[in-house]
């Protein structure tokens, strides 16, 4: 994968030059931990620039500073080459500076004007909001952008995920907010509605906006982005244009060492089938469910975004009832009803919220691994601290997990330690089966290869794996076998042999070759 | 936050700094225990007498049994607040059954039944109907007691057994009364269950996050059925123990025991939200509390005004560590 191919207009318009928001030398420390140190970002009007690196670099720390959370412990912050100050996060949206995020701004249970207002409504002479202006203000703002079709009386939970998108922008808009910063906007969207926010960036480009572009995702970078800027432990490593570099050196800079292959080659015989599932039903999520896994083998889920995946390995390993359907492991059925019956079986998941699923906050990461093997490194009820620290180790080493010491919190680490925990925690139980939902999602590149490296090895030991992902080339890249579901149900079943992106889109989608 | 740069062999733990260990809550509570502890040898000639720190247990052990379990429930992010309902329809059960004639072996099977079946019935309730259990334990406290008051009206049970009067004034050996004897042994019971098994772990793991805990194989509602169970059968304990003690039942037995309870494990150092808390913190809290009422009896403060201090104490335990985090962060940023 070399650079991508870019279709934007970068090279044909003239880079602007002088840039609307400068950070320059900016430091930041947390006690124990220096976040920030002696960095700079500049923005361009009309420009989107991507910020990258691996979690942990100090991304998020710098857009908290630059939306007026966090205040840096030095540097200087300039808007149009004029310093300010951003003490609160009401200082950065008078100055211009604002955020979209995933989902966190938008007001479900208001409407589309109130929440493009919210917080600025016009006023009648009385004081009070002037509702017809609102209504108007708002439908103008939107046919501005093209999305004259979004009714601004409709309830915001009424909208898809894309219209809420159009309505963050409008927010933006009203506004006018001359900066604009996306943190990992595309983290939980399919594939069409990324096109629909890149249609948006580049509203906001030929508005002029500055923008901020947070992606782990290479391809939407070099597709959607204009300039770089590389952090790597909480300093600047690089910063350019993307018209001149590629994606090796963007990784290169941004790991300190060249990561050739991603994913690992590996000569895996694959044997008897371990896991069958036939006609697995459920009342509203899934229906009539059938597969087969077989020993050492990869098989990959692939789907948009509700096509019923998540909830099929739920019931699988216990989490979530059925209504009809069997599970055999092994030629033998079972019959699961919790997670810990799945665990004792040999099945286990590792589910795709990490935060609120995977990762136990609160205790240390020992504690966590050993959670669901306490039965093995405990002696009749009673704990062994020597045993669950030696399997502790164990398995996270094997993951290349970073941490000063196993007792400390799991939630001191990034996400991508966090999720080698996860994933830790879950191998301990040596199971026959291990189902990973979204293993990658949102981790630095370093930690994904950790993580699909050690996929590799996990079959060659004889385990059997199913990967639940939306990411095209992790499944390309690792699965023998690939699944497609569509509104649940299975659309269709490839064997990755010269299997492409396309056949595998189609198939999601429903459109027909 | 960032991670620090991998030492190939991750240490099990770092040294702790000597720092940590004095400033730990635990420690703390030690402090103020002995401060109470001086403060009261110096207001009354008599407090240092051995019989009469011996009477200063009777103050709290009753609660700090029930405490014991109480913490463990709330480390688990539940709570309830039925378990002086529970010791009131334990004790009241225990004075009907005194009427027909039962002997002390059966009126401790009472008890504990009671405060066991008492304990189940809101753990049932709380898992398998899902519902939150504080409201779940305001009811069953309206629910017991209400039992309890239409069994005895205005009445009061007398004519407990001689023999059952042990439980609750009989010494164990000199001034070691049985029930503090009752209360040191269940907290090292505890102690071990909470710090030292598999179950306490879990108790834990559920505390801080009951998602991912189910999602890792542990049985969620099966642990906190089993610690609602221990509540109630703690209750019941203490039931037979103030009824032993007091010799007859009234209907206002253990009325705002559980007030006192919840404070005693929060000053313990047990989070309010759940996830976090030890055992020794709980223990020594009992202390502590046992001490202050008693030195206030020997300075003649009325009842009412002890129950004004415990309602401040625990608006001050529990907002202590929550506004202390919040200077933390507001420091951090």
């Amino acid at each position: 994968m070399d650079t991508t191919a870019r279709r934007n207009g970068a090279n044909e318009r003239p880079l602007a030059s002088t840039a609307r928001l400068t950070l320059s030398g900016i430091s930041k420390s947390f006690p124990g931990v220096r976040a920030l140190h002696d960095v700079g970002l500049s923005l361009y009007p009309g420009e989107v620039t991507a910020l990258v690196g691996e979690n942990g670099a100090g991304k998020s720390t710098l857009v908290k500073i630059m939306t007026g959370i966090y205040q840096p412990d030095s540097g200087t912050i300039a808007v149009d080459g004029k310093p300010v100050t951003l003490p609160s996060a009401h200082a950065a949206f008078a100055h211009g500076i604002t955020a979209i995020h995933q989902e966190t701004v938008l007001f479900d249970d208001l409407s589309v004007a109130e929440n493009i207002f919210l917080g600025h409504a016009p006023r009648t002479r009385l004081g009070f909001i002037d509702w017809a202006m609102m209504r108007a203000n708002a439908h103008e703002v939107l046919t501005t952008m093209q999305a004259g079709h979004i009714d601004p009386d409709s309830r915001l939970k009424d909208l898809g995920i894309a219209n809420k998108h159009l309505v963050a922008v409008a927010r933006a808009m009203s506004i006018d907010a001359q900066i604009v910063t996306m943190d990992e906007p595309t983290a939980a969207l399919s594939m069409k509605e990324i096109e629909e926010l890149f249609l948006l960036i580049e509203f906001l480009k030929s508005q002029g906006k500055a923008i901020l572009f947070i992606s782990h995702k290479f391809d939407e970078i070099f597709r959607i982005a204009d300039r770089y800027t590389v952090f790597r432990d909480g300093e600047k490593v690089g910063e350019g244009l993307l018209s001149e570099t590629n994606q090796n050196e963007l990784v290169k800079a941004m790991v300190g060492r060249s990561i050739d292959h991603i994913f690992p080659q590996r000569t895996v015989s694959i044997g008897e089938p371990v896991l069958a599932i036939e006609g697995l039903s459920h009342p509203t999520e899934f229906d009539d469910i059938g597969f087969k896994l077989h020993k050492g083998e990869v098989l990959g889920f692939y789907g948009l975004v509700g096509a019923g995946r998540s909830e099929v390995m739920q019931a699988i390993t216990g989490i979530t009832r059925t209504s009809r359907g069997t599970i055999s492991l092994e030629g033998a059925e079972i019959a699961p009803r919790s997670a810990a019956d799945a665990i004792e079986a040999g099945i286990v998941y590792v589910p795709e919220e990490r935060g609120k699923q995977g990762v136990v906050i609160g205790l240390p990461i020992f504690q966590n691994v050993s959670l669901p093997s306490l039965k093995r490194t405990g002696k009749s009820g009673l704990l062994r601290l020597a045993e669950e620290f030696t399997l502790a180790r164990t398995y996270t080493q094997r993951l290349d997990l970073r941490a000063s010491s196993l007792s400390q919190d799991v939630g001191t680490l990034s996400g991508g330690n966090q999720q080698k925990v996860v994933i830790a925690k879950w191998l301990a139980t040596q199971p026959k089966v291990i189902i990973l939902d979204e293993p990658t999602k949102g981790i630095d590149i370093g930690s994904k290869a950790a993580v699909h490296g050690f996929m590799g090895e996990l079959v060659t030991e004889g385990l059997s794996v199913i990967m639940v992902s939306s990411e095209l080339p992790e499944i390309l890249g690792m699965s023998d076998r690939v699944v497609v579901m569509r509104e649940g149900r299975i659309a269709a079943v490839y064997d990755n042999k010269e299997l492409d992106a396309e056949t595998l889109v189609r198939a999601a989608a429903g459109i027909a070759a | 936050m960032s991670d620090t740069p991998t030492p190939r062999r991750i240490p099990d733990r770092l040294d702790k700094p000597l720092k940590s260990a004095v400033f730990s809550w635990e420690a703390l509570l030690v402090v103020v225990a002995v401060a109470i502890f001086i403060a009261n040898s110096l207001a009354s000639p008599y407090f240092l007498d051995p019989w009469s720190l011996s009477d200063l247990t009777f103050n709290f052990t009753e609660k700090a049994i029930v405490a014991l379990a109480m913490a463990l429930l709330i480390i688990a992010g539940e709570i309830d607040l039925s378990v002086a309902a529970i010791i009131a329809l334990a004790s009241t059960l225990m004075g009907m059954a005194v009427q027909v004639g039962v002997g002390t072996p059966g009126l401790v099977l009472i008890g504990i039944a009671v405060g066991l079946a008492c304990g189940a019935f809101n753990g049932l309730l709380v898992t398998r109907l899902g519902l939150p259990s504080i409201v779940v334990t305001i009811g069953t406290m309206t629910l017991y007691r209400g039992i309890a008051f239409i069994i005895l009206g205005d009445q009061a049970y007398k004519g407990y057994p001689s023999s059952f009067a042990f439980f609750g004034q009989g010494y164990v050996w000199w001034v070691v009364s049985f029930e503090v004897t009752l209360f040191l042994v269940a907290a090292a019971i505890y102690w071990a269950l909470l710090h030292r098994t598999s179950f306490g772990r879990r108790i834990f793991a559920i505390g801080n996050n009951p998602v991912a805990a189910q999602f890792s194989g542990v049985r969620v509602g099966r642990t906190k059925f089993i610690l609602f169970c221990l509540t109630g059968l703690m209750s019941g304990v203490a039931a037979i123990l103030i009824t032993s003690r007091l010799g007859s039942t009234r209907p206002s037995i253990a009325q705002g025991y559980e007030l006192e309870i919840i404070t005693m494990v929060v000053l313990g150092g047990v989070n309010i939200l759940g996830g976090a808390g030890s055992i020794p913190g709980v223990v020594i809290a009992a202390f502590i509390m046992g001490l202050v009422t008693f030195g206030l009896g020997l300075l003649n403060v009325p009842g009412i005004v002890m129950s004004i201090f415990v309602g401040l104490l625990l608006i001050v335990v529990i907002a202590l560590p929550i506004v202390w985090r919040r200077l933390r962060r507001e420091k951090l940023a």
